[in-house]
């Protein structure tokens, strides 16, 4: 992975397969403490206690087409590449949170990345789901809750074309207003 | 800048026009999106699909996304489903690639042969 926007998409894609209906993603970059980190908090299947403890171990997963499953050890290894830290909390018929703190200058940190694109393209290709996420910067911070998107759009989808570019300029402009 | 009244607007427009279903579209363009995909740049495959849907109004195609199609190094990967013809499955798409097929497999009929799976095997 090049960018830690790839990891989210990545690990929200995990609480998607857990079947979750509402889906969290918080970046939180506080260059005042050097961090930069980054939860995703799920109400999916979750995970029992002796899973949870091979899942940062690569030859874990439960798929069929590959053995080893990838994302969360990747995600696991960026973050304590730089000096931070990596947490994965869930319980059966609960959910999951998975957290992740990376050094903010350090080095190794890869770049955020694109965050508009993996929000766009989770938030459009599970319109079943419900997304919060928030991006803060200091004490700047960008809000979008597709529940309230939904309750504006009734049964009009966000695979409306007038709908999708909408979505596509707003989440954009919410993360550029960061910088 | 874009603003909630904006999106109402939209809406109201979608509404005053056909009430369309999810359920009517005839065309599914299907993306791999599995670690091995996202590492790969599936994701702004994806997004540059959405996009040149969404601009040429193509109503009937819908887009969605899938775990690991098992080929993970002709990553990343676009399966073209068109109801009475045969799946066609593209590889090792990059964005430029991606709009191609939506112009000229969705809109004009004709399948990029150079990007299927079988020219590249
Ligand atoms: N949010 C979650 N809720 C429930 N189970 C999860 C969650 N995240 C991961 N898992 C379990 O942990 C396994 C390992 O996840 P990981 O992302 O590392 O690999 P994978 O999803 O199997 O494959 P890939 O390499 O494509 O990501 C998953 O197969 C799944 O069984
Ligand atoms: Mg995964």
């Amino acid at each position: 992975m090049r960018e830690i926007a790839l990891h989210i998409l990545d690990i929200a894609q995990n609480s998607i397969t857990a079947e979750a209906s509402r889906v969290v993603i918080e970046i939180d970059e506080d260059k005042r403490k050097d961090t930069l980190t980054v939860t995703i908090t799920d109400n999916g299947c979750g995970m029992s206690p002796d899973f949870l403890q091979k899942v940062t171990d690569p030859f874990t997963t439960k798929r069929a087409t590959r053995k080893v499953g990838l994302g969360i050890p990747l995600f696991k290894m960026a973050a304590e590449n730089t000096g931070g830290s990596f947490e994965i909390n869930s319980e059966i018929g609960k959910g999951t949170c998975v957290k992740a703190v990376f050094g903010y200058s350090h080095i190794d940190r890869q770049p955020l990345g694109n965050t508009a694109e993996t929000i766009l393209g989770l938030v459009t290709a599970y319109e079943n789901v419900d997304f919060l996420y928030k991006h803060s910067v200091g004490d700047k911070e960008f809000v979008l809750d597709t529940d309230k998107l939904k309750e504006i759009l009734g049964d009009v989808p966000f695979s409306n074309p007038d709908v999708y570019l909408w979505l596509s300029d707003y989440i954009s402009e919410g993360e550029n207003e960061l910088d | 800048m874009k603003s909630l009244a904006e999106l109402e607007a939209i809406r109201n427009k979608a509404k005053a026009n056909v009430n369309l279903r999810k359920d009517d579209h005839a065309v599914r363009i299907v993306v791999g999106m599995a670690t091995c995909g996202i590492a790969a740049g599936a994701r702004p495959v994806m997004n540059a699909i959405m996009e040149e849907v969404a601009k040429r109004n193509l109503e009937h195609v819908m887009v969605t996304q899938t775990g690991c199609i098992g080929v993970c190094r002709l990553e990343p990967i676009v399966e073209v489903y068109i109801p009475g013809e045969e799946k066609v499955t593209y590889v090792k798409m990059d964005t430029k690639k991606a709009a191609e097929i939506v112009s000229e497999h969705i809109v004009n009929g004709r399948v990029v042969s150079k990007y299927t799976i079988g020219a590249e095997q």
